[in-house]
């Protein structure tokens, strides 16, 4: 904005004298408009802010209110008396299991994810393999409505459960499976952006003084990426960790995610929403603390680099 | 082929393949591992569910006989499958349509430096942060007509009680949702509008401005024009994105009252996880394929091909 004004004012200086007059009545102009977008934009932004906020911390306020606050019309805004009852309540009967779970599958997802995207995502920024289309022929495949996919899957979770249980339903393996397949070409296509970023001379002058390129990899592009390695790996954990669908349609009992325990709660007008909430609270901070480290990287991430941003 | 026609172009003097082949293999190597993972969780179920279409498979049959096209029959003639079109369809042009106008207006509200961004920015883009099903909770209180604060706000502006029992009726849920859609999601818009809109060159504003163009003019012939492909991916992504809405709807309403407010994702859920009627979900999930494919090689030809030039 300022650097803009003033390359305006800059190139008004060349203008000739008879162009002045009109410029300044419309710089004055602009100035008038500049003041009332100021003052409109913080009316908005505190609307904006309050809108986003409310929710939040709706959620977070239930969850130490008492059931006699929380089930009260008109309702109760600020807590009264503040308890830690319903953290206290879920945690052992179902939220310790779910979210030892979501760490679990997440985790897996996550590593797994990460190696196999990076190796295909170097492929394909340093050589250029399959070329443009096979690039988007993987970005395609995140396309198809999860749904889709969820009957065919079952069939053959349920048959691979039969040669061991570890694998089939109601497993971690199955999770880490199925989010690692998912969120594949999203990490590729991150990945092959970050790559493509580390200059290729770089390794190759490394190989010429007698690295391998397994080596020149290993030590001058991967430590180059890690910035977008983090970053990637980040936004994998959090859709492992936000995601719904395969987890209530392939869980039961054992391997149970977060996102499921809580669904558990729907159709349970008031009575439970303390322990809802406060298993919500658990599933909700460590992404925002996750969300603050790949801020930056936050246009890239959610377009999947699509646009680069 | 491509290989063989390389290594026998291979000049005598060398052994073993040449240096450009070696380069391919190892690319394809590098690749092999998520192609893999990718062809056995993408394309194989895909393939066994077209398969699973053309038979009848539910719980009473110990035999899985062909029966033709008869389940997309029925699925022509199923009143559920068109009404949960047609909710689909309104949620994805309400939702993604309120969601760019105002993630539009609010990116061009932000476009620049000003006081308070730095603070302001990670605020907004929480809601993208929180975990759907926990969106779905933290709603479902909210729009609750005893308990929750939006039917008290109402009460405040109307100047009466205003009791109205958002997901309690077709109308007020699908309402609801979209809402409670463009909550979580007008943030993204925003961002990545926030992000092409800065990327627009100055020296266009500057040069519109001097032929006399006012905010309106310089809205209309360049910003748009110069965010126009990002504004085509990027209503491509959500409108996507908010086809396979899933988890609003299991936390809101599973569908109801009756069937009223079942989308794809929830009927063909349903189909599969209540009914087991596997073959026939699978006929449904294959016309959503089909439709789908249709309609997004339609939306790129038509607006990603011609906004490239």
């Amino acid at each position: 904005m300022t650097a803009s004004s003033a390359r305006t004012a800059a190139s008004g200086g060349a203008v000739t004298q008879a162009a002045r007059p009109v410029l300044a009545r419309a710089a004055s102009k602009r100035n008038r408009w500049q003041g009332a977008r100021t003052v409109a934009r913080y009316a908005v932004l505190l609307i904006v802010l309050t809108f986003c906020l409310f929710p939040i911390l709706w959620v977070i306020a239930m969850s130490v209110k008492l059931p006699g606050e929380y089930m009260r019309n008109p309702p109760v805004w600020i807590p009264e008396n503040p308890t830690l009852v319903h953290f206290q309540l879920v945690m052992p009967a179902r939220g310790n299991l779910a979210l030892k779970n979501s760490l679990i599958i997440a985790t897996g997802a996550t590593v797994l994810v990460m190696i196999l995207g990076s190796l295909a995502a170097y492929s394909l920024a340093r050589f250029n393999t399959g070329g443009r289309h096979f690039a988007f022929w993987l970005l395609s495949q995140r396309m198809m409505p999860p749904v889709v996919l969820i009957v065919p899957f079952f069939l053959v979770l349920r048959s691979l459960g039969q040669i061991h249980p570890a694998l089939g339903l109601d497993s971690h393996a199955a999770l880490i499976g199925l989010y690692t397949a998912f969120n594949l070409p999203f990490v590729i296509w991150l990945m092959r952006s970050y790559f493509e970023a580390v200059p290729a001379e770089i390794e190759e002058s490394a190989q010429v003084d007698g690295a391998t390129r397994i080596h020149a990899f290993w030590s001058i592009t991967l430590p180059l990426a890690v910035p977008g390695l983090i970053a990637t790996g980040t936004f994998a954990f959090i859709f492992s960790w936000m995601e719904f669908l395969f987890a209530v349609v392939f869980t039961r009992t054992k391997a149970v995610t977060l996102p499921v325990a809580i669904s558990g709660y729907s159709g349970s007008q008031g009575s439970n929403w303390g322990q809802a909430s406060a298993l919500a609270v658990v599933a909700m901070v460590p992404v925002f603390a996750l969300a603050l480290l790949v801020q930056r990287h936050f246009v890239r991430g959610l377009t999947l680099g699509a646009i680069r941003g | 082929m491509d290989m063989a026609e390389t290594a026998t172009r291979t000049p005598v003097t060398r052994s073993g393949p040449s240096l450009a082949t070696k380069r391919r293999i190892e690319g394809w190597l590098l690749v092999l591992p998520a192609f893999l993972l990718i062809l056995g969780l993408g394309i194989y179920p895909l393939l066994s569910s077209l398969v699973l279409s053309f038979q009848r498979w539910d719980l009473q049959s110990q035999e899985h006989p062909f029966v033709g096209l008869a389940n997309y029959r029925d699925a022509l003639l199923d009143v559920r499958v068109w009404n949960a079109f047609a909710n689909t369809g309104l949620l994805v042009v309400g939702a993604v349509a309120l969601e760019f106008l105002l993630g539009l207006g609010l990116a061009l509200l932000f476009v620049g430096d000003f006081r308070g961004k730095r603070i302001a920015m990670p605020i907004l883009i929480l809601p993208v942060m929180v975990v759907p099903v926990v969106v779905g909770l933290t709603w479902t209180m909210l729009w609750d007509n005893q308990f929750g604060p939006i039917n008290q706000v109402l009460s405040w502006i109307a100047g009466h009680e205003v009791n109205i029992i958002w997901l309690g009726h077709r109308n007020t849920a699908l309402v609801a949702i979209t809402v409670t859609d463009v909550w979580q999601w007008t943030p993204f818009m925003f961002l990545i509008l926030l992000a092409a809109l800065s990327g627009v060159n100055p020296e266009l504003y500057e040069a519109a401005s001097l032929d006399g163009a006012g905010w309106w003019q310089a809205l209309r012939d360049v910003s748009l024009p110069g965010i126009a492909r990002v504004i085509a991916v990027v209503i491509l992504f959500r409108a996507l994105d908010a086809f396979k809405i899933f988890d609003l709807v299991f936390m809101f309403t599973q569908g109801g009252p009756g069937t009223s407010t079942e989308t794809i994702s929830w009927y063909i859920y349903q189909l599969g996880f209540k009914f087991f009627r596997l073959g026939y979900a699978s006929a449904v999930s294959y016309i959503v394929v089909i439709l789908l494919t249709i309609i997004a090689t339609l939306y790129v030809a038509r607006f990603l091909r011609s906004a490239d030039t």
